[in-house]
């Protein structure tokens, strides 16, 4: 307002001979005015309510007894928890790899021209993302009392080779298979997703230049479809990871089973639950950073000048503190 | 007189009810430069795209070199060529889009070298070799290792001229290679395309650019509706046009 009122009042052409040219622009100039930040007295007030809450919150995880922060300790890292882990990064790392080639096929039969693999692509994730995990999971672990036997054959006709299903396929197979044909559904439609969202024009240029079909899809498509897939990809497995506790109906000794079995033993129900919270976020934090550099390296070529990662920013950081820290002293001598 | 590289038949070609060909016929000889006017909707584009394979043509036939293209006859029978015996067969023919359609994930070395590597067989020491000599050719020899989107739109076409050239085709085909392309960097496109002229490449080229079809063109075609109205060279369909077609379209554009 104060600018407007001013301006108003002498208008740039106008010069007065009696004005001194010095005090003129030291008023005028508004880069020679002192700014006043505004002042967000209700953000301000919200960000108070706000670190209360979470003090208290704080502090009732530091006080409460209930947790017992002692017995957390004891059991956080040990050999029986460190174990279960184990056994559901394999899980996860087995259902994410299996699950995602899988999906990538399904992706590709969906978007084939042949109209069968198309259906039956389609029929596949229509049923598998139509069955509840943990319905499907039982079923696999009952798979000897569903087919005895499993053996390689023409349908209708005769069996050329066959195997106990239960000794081809223990519990842990069983909670593999089911992860994975579970997480081939989705991770089917995530693909092709990635896949339609490359721009038709790569898919001619590639044909244009006679590139074989299998390396344009390798080596043209995919890596671009990869910077659609990624984001909803991270989502996915961090929920295939905490998705990997429902294999305790089928009694793996994974990391939610085991602190079932440890708490039904000794009733320290809390603090071995907040065993395995701390587990799973400390698994998904791990996850996250990752995609966050696996994202990194897909966007090449996507900005003109890449942002830094953060080591590389705090490195900069630090040596920007050091320069500053040193410059007195190289002045002084 | 030149042998005839490109031989277009009596083609016919129709997007649902739309007939967007109607019987043209072309013939293109050996180091020659044919440019191709028409207004918008004409068919030129399609045309272009039907001599590659991009688009498959509903009648009539295409010949590259005195090959078929998309078809092998045996007797009086036309089989159908296989995906991968289509995407040999564009090796021989160049194509530089309008939207340049360079791989954005690639740097512009391994833009021109990956045509060579996998649909050639090329080792790839020799193709990275002819990649660099062919950056230097159309001026962008420092920016082998930037990605396209570093790069201008009238850089991104010079590479994309650079990446149809690494696989030494018999023909280049150009859809409207300027159109997407800020006035001023119009005319270095044109500078390449008309270096490529006189070296007795074999080209076709869509395009707006009349004056880049007066100065370059041995025979200039007009389309419109899904036929050739008229063709010759570039003085008498362009300074004495036949057609009343012709004349409406010149009229409008020059």
């Amino acid at each position: 307002m104060a600018l407007t009122a001013d301006s108003a009042a002498a208008p740039p052409g106008a010069t007065s001979a009696g004005t001194d040219p010095a005090s003129r622009t030291a008023q005028d100039d508004p880069a020679s005015l002192q700014v006043v930040p505004a002042r967000h007295y209700a953000r301000w007030a919200a960000a108070v309510a706000v670190i209360v809450l979470v003090a208290q919150f704080a502090h009732g995880l530091a006080t409460n007894p209930v947790w017992e922060w002692s017995v957390f300790r004891d059991y956080f890292l040990s050999e029986t928890i460190v174990q279960a882990v184990w056994v559901t990064l394999q899980l996860t790392a087995y259902a994410t790899v299996l699950g995602f080639l899988l999906g990538t096929v399904l992706a590709f039969m969906r978007l084939s021209r042949s109209p069968v693999l198309r259906t039956v692509a389609w029929s596949y994730i229509w049923i598998f993302r139509s069955i509840p995990m943990i319905v499907q999971l039982v079923f696999w672990f009952n798979l000897s009392a569903l087919y005895e036997r499993l053996g390689v054959g023409i349908p209708f006709g005769p069996v050329f080779w066959s195997v106990d299903s239960n000794s081809l396929i223990g519990t842990i197979g069983a909670a593999v298979i089911g992860l994975t044909l579970h997480q081939a559904a989705y991770a089917a439609e995530i693909v092709r997703g990635g896949v339609i969202a490359v721009d038709h024009g790569q898919l001619e240029a590639a044909a244009a230049l006679g590139i074989p079909r299998l390396r344009q899809i390798r080596r043209i498509v995919l890596p671009q479809a990869m910077r659609a897939i990624l984001p909803t990809a991270g989502n996915e497995i961090i929920g295939l990871l905490k998705g990997t506790s429902v294999v305790y109906v089928m009694a793996i000794g994974e990391l939610f089973y085991q602190v079932q079995v440890i708490y039904g033993r000794n009733g320290r129900v809390i603090p071995l639950l907040l065993v395995a919270t701390a587990w799973y976020v400390l698994l998904t934090s791990l996850l996250s950073v990752a995609q966050y550099y696996v994202e990194r390296r897909f966007a090449r070529g996507a900005d003109r000048t890449p942002p830094p990662t953060p080591l590389a920013r705090a490195r900069r950081f630090l040596a920007a503190q050091r320069l500053a820290a040193t410059r007195p002293l190289t002045e002084k001598t | 007189m030149n042998d005839v590289m490109v031989d277009v038949h009596d083609v016919h070609k129709s997007f649902g009810p739309l007939e967007v060909l109607r019987g043209v016929d072309l013939k293109v000889r050996a180091g020659e430069v044919t440019v191709i006017l028409g207004p918008s909707g004409s068919g030129k584009s399609t045309l272009l795209r039907t001599i590659n394979h991009l688009e498959k043509v509903d009648r009539g036939w295409i010949s590259v070199d005195g090959e078929l293209i998309g078809y092998r006859r045996s007797g009086d029978k036309l089989h159908e060529l296989k995906e991968k015996d289509v995407l040999k067969q564009r090796t021989d023919i160049g194509f530089v889009f309008q939207n340049f359609n360079l791989f954005p994930h690639l740097t512009v070395l391994d833009n021109l070298v990956e045509a060579p590597v996998s649909a050639l067989r090329r080792p790839r020491g020799a193709a990275e070799e002819n990649a660099r000599r062919l950056l230097d050719r159309v001026g962008l020899a420092d920016k082998a290792d930037a990605y396209p989107r570093q790069l201008s739109g009238g850089q991104q076409q010079r590479v994309a001229i650079a990446r149809a050239l690494a696989l030494e085709p018999k023909v280049l085909l150009f859809d409207e290679p300027t159109s997407a392309l800020d006035p001023e960097l119009v005319g270095e496109v044109l500078d390449v395309i008309k270096a490529l002229a006189r070296t007795g490449t074999t080209m076709i080229v869509v395009t707006h650019e009349i004056g880049f079809a007066r100065e370059v063109a041995d025979t200039v075609v007009f389309m419109d509706s899904g036929v050739v109205v008229e063709q010759g060279p570039p003085a008498a369909v362009l300074d004495d046009p036949g057609h009343a077609r012709t004349r409406a379209f010149l009229s409008k554009v020059l």
